[in-house]
């Protein structure tokens, strides 16, 4: 096989058995690589209603078929998919940076770890050799720590390492996995996953080549995409970043701040991406084999945080900034670096906090039952306080947060669920869903919970091609084709932030793929793949029983709680009655029933139909 | 004949290299026919997210590599500087490579013969690396080329800082 490793390893940590399988060729073509495979193993290698803290739930690290390849964005990705301990359904996250590529040339598509270290370990893939490793030492130790002592221990600065930190070990639902430094497997608590395997680092060194069909063609393709990344289409993430989203979304009301209350922060101009840039930000770097950059690396020059580094992106900006009410860019700065530190996900952490600071103002949990922090929107201070209680599970606010708004709010009741913003438990990323409606419909039918790259669906909305103030038939279609999008580029692993360089959509993408691999893929077949994984995600969604209609659903607040500013979106609100017209349409669309269940007939024709049974289960009332 | 300092080289710019390893990829994409950083010429380096270079053979007068070298395996070429490594008299023992200060001298990893950047002398629009840097951090340059535009940043920098202080002192 071209560019494919053409192998999965298997680890179980219980047993010490490591062994390898050849990848079936007939399975790259049909999931491609990534979330795709990845949920397919998922799928084939768990039973139904596994815990995601049990042995048995694989945690699966899968490359795509570009990894390791000089393909812009494309070389340098992995992902991570295992049942997600936030949402019980699917979990998975995708990371960049310099991970992936050495995964690829250590020889393997994918990576299937189950079972328990009976102490803390990590697993060492040296090409062929694959070890298990004492990693007691590293217990507590930030990711990017642990990445240090590890390259350190095998003693070449090259080896690649992908860690937890202490959030991740104590089983923080939010945790992530972290790489180079900064670069997260940020959603759905993957790192808790890894967490209750005792596993603290994947570190790999892979030395293989990996070797493309059509080297010609490959070349001139990547050359053209090169090209493209100097033009328009990355031009914002070459200079402000994504932070341009704080004045862009402030100006549409759909800023959502002190968590779902406003939908415009008075503070914006101050966290703002200009703002960011002119007075933090030192340097713009990137991943591997990356053609562009985006990696904005902020320091705080002066004051109590001075020194503190970290690369800040829009959505973590907002959930600590504007969702907090906080509008100091240099406490915010630091709370990206310790949150990082802890190893969580920087979206999840900012709603968490947001979540609890509503709580508090409503008088929901007392100044006692904080510790003494004072969790008033707009304290910087108590945000960071708050974060290190997060992620060491100290005291029982700190406890009852790290897992998660859901559960938090189910541990302290007396009407805390009112406050929590989540989708299936996964904590919303920042867009006001209430001004902001395709969104709504888009992120609530999300696999993986509240997510904005799972269909996009806030783009036509920002862009102003559909009433972004209502939901209506026609937003299903939308938000289905671009699913199909965005699936294959979480399976061939590409960036998010390169998508608007493919100026041929399915062509590009379909073409990449069989200069890479050789293997034939027509634009047709491959948006035909992109179907098939979002089926196969929400049949294990159902099969886990969170996949039908009644988990699609949106936050109490952004039904209940209209939109306070005076303009445009005053009093606006998403109600029942449109989203249940859009959940029919959306439904509709894909071909799944009134209940949101694939039906057999689309299951087959997606070449789906040994899974059939699942869906045929829940119709029966099942699931 | 080319005078020694006038020999070019691969250079980074450490304000714009940004540790891509684009340069990598292109390298081993050139001379190896595939994807594989351990066998490119230049490795670009990451201390920290602000810290990064990339670092390939100066071409040295006098290198150190050569001297270093028991069995004569390796020469200089007189125009271009560029090492030249007699696979069949290597035997891999990596005396050049404790010699090399820039790390630039390697082990290959299939051959078990040392290698080092060729300057892609057999391409016609020359090094690969620096065609491909999207950073334009990369530079084919002689070094007096190297001192000169270090020279004439200096200066410009001097003198723009001249012209803020003399703007503000209005």
């Amino acid at each position: 096989m071209f560019a494919y490793a053409g192998k999965i390893l298997r680890v179980n940590l219980t047993t010490g058995k490591i062994s390898t399988e050849p990848l079936n060729e007939e399975l790259a073509k049909n999931y491609i690589g990534g979330i795709g495979l990845g949920i397919r193993l998922l799928m084939d290698n768990s039973k139904a209603g596994t815990d995601p803290f049990s042995p048995d739930n694989p945690l699966i690290f899968a490359t795509g078929p570009l990894s390791g390849t000089m393909g812009p964005t494309a070389g340098n990705g992995y992902a991570v998919v295992s049942k997600s301990p936030a949402t019980g359904g699917v979990g998975e996250a995708k990371a960049h940076g310099f991970f992936g590529p050495d995964l690829k040339r250590a020889g393997y598509d994918a990576v299937i770890i189950t079972g328990k270290a009976d102490k803390l370990s990590y697993l060492w893939i040296d090409d062929d050799k694959v070890e298990i490793r004492n990693a007691e030492q590293l217990t507590g130790k930030s990711p990017y720590e642990t990445d240090v002592a590890i390259r350190e221990e095998l003693g070449d600065y090259y080896i690649r390492v992908s860690a937890i930190g202490e959030a991740g070990e104590k089983l923080c639902r939010i945790a992530c996995i972290i790489n180079d430094e900064f670069r997260a497997i940020g959603r759905t608590g993957m790192g808790a996953v890894m967490g209750s395997k005792n596993l603290k680092a994947v570190a790999v060194r892979g030395t293989n080549d990996v070797n493309v069909a059509n080297l010609d063609g490959f070349k001139e393709f990547v050359k053209m995409i090169h090209e493209r990344m100097k033009g328009p289409a990355t031009k914002k993430y070459k200079t402000l970043g994504t932070p341009e989203n704080v004045l862009v979304l402030n100006s549409l009301y759909a800023l959502a701040t002190r968590n779902f209350t406003n939908s415009q922060f008075e503070g914006a101009q101050k966290v703002s991406g200009e703002y960011l840039n002119e007075h933090y930000v030192k340097k713009i770097v990137g991943c591997a084999t990356c053609g562009m950059r985006c990696d904005h690396i902020a320091v705080v020059p002066e004051g109590p945080y001075q020194g503190s580094t970290s690369r800040l992106e829009f959505e973590c900006l907002w959930s600590m900034g504007p969702l907090c009410g906080v509008d100091r860019l240099d406490a915010i700065i630091e709370a990206m670096r310790i949150v990082n530190e802890y190893g969580m996900d920087g979206i999840s952490i900012g709603v968490v906090v947001a979540f609890a600071m509503d709580c508090y103002e409503h008088g929901v949990i007392t100044k006692e039952q904080t510790d003494g922090i004072d969790l008033r929107f707009g304290n910087a201070e108590a945000l960071i306080a708050i974060i290190h209680k997060i992620g060491k599970r100290e005291g029982w606010l700190g406890n009852a947060l790290a897992e998660g708004v859901a559960r938090a709010a189910e541990i302290i009741g007396n009407g805390a669920e009112k406050y929590a913003c989540h989708i299936k438990g996964l904590e919303l990323p920042g867009y006001d869903l209430r001004t902001l409606k395709t969104a709504a419909l888009g992120f609530s039918v999300s696999f993986r919970g509240a997510c904005h790259l799972r269909n996009g669906a806030y783009s036509p909305d920002v862009k102003g091609k559909v009433n972004r103030f209502k939901i209506e038939a026609g937003r299903g279609k939308l938000i289905a084709d671009e699913s199909k999008m965005y699936n294959i580029i979480d399976s061939l692993i590409v960036c998010k932030f390169s998508r608007g360089t493919y100026y041929d959509g399915w062509k590009d993408l379909a073409n990449y793929y069989t200069l890479a691999t050789g293997i034939p893929m027509t634009p047709e077949e491959m948006a035909k793949v992109g179907d098939r994984i979002e089926n196969l995600a929400r049949l294990f969604n159902i099969r886990e029983g969170k996949g039908t209609r009644k988990y699609d659903t949106l936050p109490w607040k952004i039904k209940n709680c209209p939109v306070p500013e005076e303009g445009p979106a005053k009093g606006v609100a998403v109600n029942e009655e449109e989203f249940q017209i859009g959940l029919d349409d959306y439904y509709a669309v894909r071909g799944w029933t009134a209940d949101g269940v694939p039906t057999v007939e689309k299951l087959k024709e997606l070449g789906l139909g040994d899974l059939a049974y699942i869906a045929e289960k829940a119709m029966q009332g099942g699931a | 004949m080319v005078r020694p300092q006038d020999r070019k080289f691969v250079t980074a710019d450490p304000e714009k290299c940004i540790g891509c390893t684009v340069c990598e990829y292109a390298c081993s994409m050139t001379n190896e026919k595939t994807y594989n950083p351990t066998k490119s010429r230049i490795r670009a380096l990451r201390l920290g997210p602000l810290n990064n270079l990339a670092v390939t053979c100066r071409h040295c007068e006098d290198p150190a590599c050569i001297a270093a070298c028991p069995r004569d395996a390796l020469s200089q070429e007189e125009d271009t500087g560029i090492i030249i490594v007699d696979e069949n008299a290597c035997n891999g023992c990596a005396w050049c490579i404790s010699a090399c200060q820039f790390g630039a001298m390697m082990m290959h990893p299939e051959k078990k013969v040392v290698f080092t950047c060729n300057s892609c002398k057999d391409q016609p629009d020359g090094p690969q690396c620096v065609k491909w840097c999207p950073e334009e951090a990369l530079s084919f340059v002689s070094a007096q080329q190297l001192a000169q535009k270090s020279r004439l940043s200096a200066v410009k920098n001097l003198f723009q800082e001249a012209k803020e202080k003399t703007a503000e002192a209005k």
